[in-house]
């Protein structure tokens, strides 16, 4: 089938989608987006994780044609051109990236979090994060980089 | 395999009633992984996300009647007042990406006896609401769950809403899981006290075939809350009721052993879970009669 939709604010055409197929296998394998990562498919890991209308959710238990017609939002979207989002400066800056796999979708539940809860408590952002796992880092560093971009995002140097 | 895309409730009806074996999917939480992993290869998938009445809930007669594609992060945000005991359960489901997809809906669907939304629809006494291009009925939760993941609904039947009393009164879930977000529940318990009735409503979850409720337990309460009078004066419930409670509760459940827990510890933590349910809600009733 075909599947249109739109990615990172522009319109975006696939043919040939198989119908059990996953919103993240068509963002990845078929547009081309390779910044969600694919890594259990079952929405135990959150590295996945894109807006699907403004709304995170883990991109491999969205089937394609779900998304006919829908805004989808991933980390490439996130950055202003070559000007990283707050979020995504603030995860290099506190050094919250090992292998990187995690990162991506982090970065889109953290920025989603921000958007909420301007300045999130510790176990708010605990919250927040719990659908994302993350094998390397031992979360510390995650945790710094979370409040980091809350308080670069409220001292309005985005 | 078809991917059909219904822009109303009656269109998806009228596809259900000629292709029975098409499979919905609301949130996908539980369809999706078993299409990733090739559990399952269904001739057709029907898509019941287009449907804006399935998205609704609006207060009815003392209830409310919940779409049934309403997502659990709306019943968190939108109906913890009036369905506390929902919104418990809701609060548990998974992640907030889970929580953003997954629906009341897909849970009844899927009917699986861990589903976090089972014990608390049954205690509150529940109502599924199933269409089918022959009508609309009524099935009350008690007689929902038939099996291990096979429900009452017929092959042409869609989950449109479920009606749950909002009595104002409280209620509590509490859940047994190895660690405070993504789990599967180990077992899980929901109370609702029913004041107007001088009923109480009890339920388990994933400690039995189906989620079920726990009638003797219920029974034993509501006499004894009656018996005493404390609907009208919520005097604190003396240690042996809330034990003999506790018990009663855990004889409901026929659990197994399985990997998450042994059927000993979920009987043990279940009359446990009981008790403290019980104890939150009774304060809280107190606290408002007073
Ligand atoms: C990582 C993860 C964690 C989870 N954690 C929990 C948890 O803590 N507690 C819990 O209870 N569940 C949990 N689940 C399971 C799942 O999220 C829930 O069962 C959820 O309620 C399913 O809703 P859905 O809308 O995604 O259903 P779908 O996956 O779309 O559908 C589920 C089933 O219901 C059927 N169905 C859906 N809508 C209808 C309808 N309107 N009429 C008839 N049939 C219908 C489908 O055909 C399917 O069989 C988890 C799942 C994942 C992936
Ligand atoms: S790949 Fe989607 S949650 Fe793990
Ligand atoms: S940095 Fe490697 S998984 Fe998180």
């Amino acid at each position: 089938m075909r599947v249109e939709l739109t990615v990172n604010g522009r319109r975006r055409r696939a043919d040939d989608v198989w119908e059990g197929e996953s919103l993240l296998f068509l963002l990845r394998e078929r547009l081309g987006l390779p910044g969600s990562k694919n890594a259990c498919e079952q929405g135990e890991c959150g590295s996945c994780t894109v807006y699907l209308d403004d709304v995170p959710v883990c991109a491999c238990l969205v089937a394609a044609g779900q998304a006919q017609d829908r805004e989808v939002r991933t980390v490439e979207g996130l950055a202003d051109g070559d000007a990283l989002d707050p979020v995504q400066a603030a995860f290099v800056e506190a050094g919250a990236v090992q292998c990187g796999f995690c990162t991506p979708g982090l970065v889109v539940a953290t920025h989603d979090l921000l958007d909420r809860v301007p300045r999130p408590s510790d176990p708010e952002i605990r919250e927040a994060l719990a659908g994302n796992l993350c094998r390397c880092t031992g979360y510390e560093k995650i945790l710094d980089a979370v409040r980091l971009a809350a308080a670069t995002r409220a001292n309005g140097r985005r | 395999m078809d991917f059909l895309r219904p822009a109303t409730l009656a269109e998806a009806l009228s596809i259900k009633a000629q292709r029975p074996e098409a499979v919905p999917i609301a949130g996908g939480t539980d369809v999706m992984v078993e299409l990733n992993f090739d559990h399952r290869r269904p001739a057709a998938l029907l898509d019941l996300t287009r449907i804006a009445e399935l998205r609704e809930w609006e207060a009815v007669d003392g209830s409310v009647r919940l779409g049934a594609n309403v997502p659990y992060a709306r019943v968190i945000d939108e109906l913890g007042d009036r369905l506390p005991g929902l919104a418990m359960a809701s609060r548990t489901v998974g992640s907030p990406q889970i929580r953003n997809r997954g629906t009341v809906g897909g849970n009844l669907g899927a009917a699986s006896p861990a589903g976090d939304t089972h014990p608390v629809l049954l205690a509150a006494g529940a109502t599924v609401e199933a269409a089918s291009a022959r009508g609309t009925r009524l099935i009350p939760a008690t007689e929902f769950y038939l099996g291990v993941k096979r429900n009452a609904l017929a092959p042409d039947e869609l989950i449109t809403a479920v009606h749950v009393p909002a009595t104002g009164a409280p209620q509590q879930f509490a859940k047994v899981g190895t660690r405070n977000a993504m789990v599967i529940a180990v077992c899980s318990f929901a109370l609702a006290l029913h004041p107007a009735r001088q009923r109480v409503g009890a339920a388990v979850g994933s400690a039995a075939p189906t989620p079920r409720r726990a009638s003797a337990a219920e029974d034993f309460l509501s006499g004894e809350l009656t018996a005493t009078g404390r609907w009208d004066s919520p005097e604190p419930l003396p240690d042996p009721v809330v034990r003999r409670f506790g018990e009663l509760v855990a004889e409901a459940a026929s659990p197994i052993d399985d990997v998450r827990g042994s059927a000993a510890y979920r009987k043990h933590a279940l009359s446990v879970l009981a008790r403290r349910a019980l104890g939150w809600a009774w304060r809280d009733y107190s606290g408002k009669v007073a």
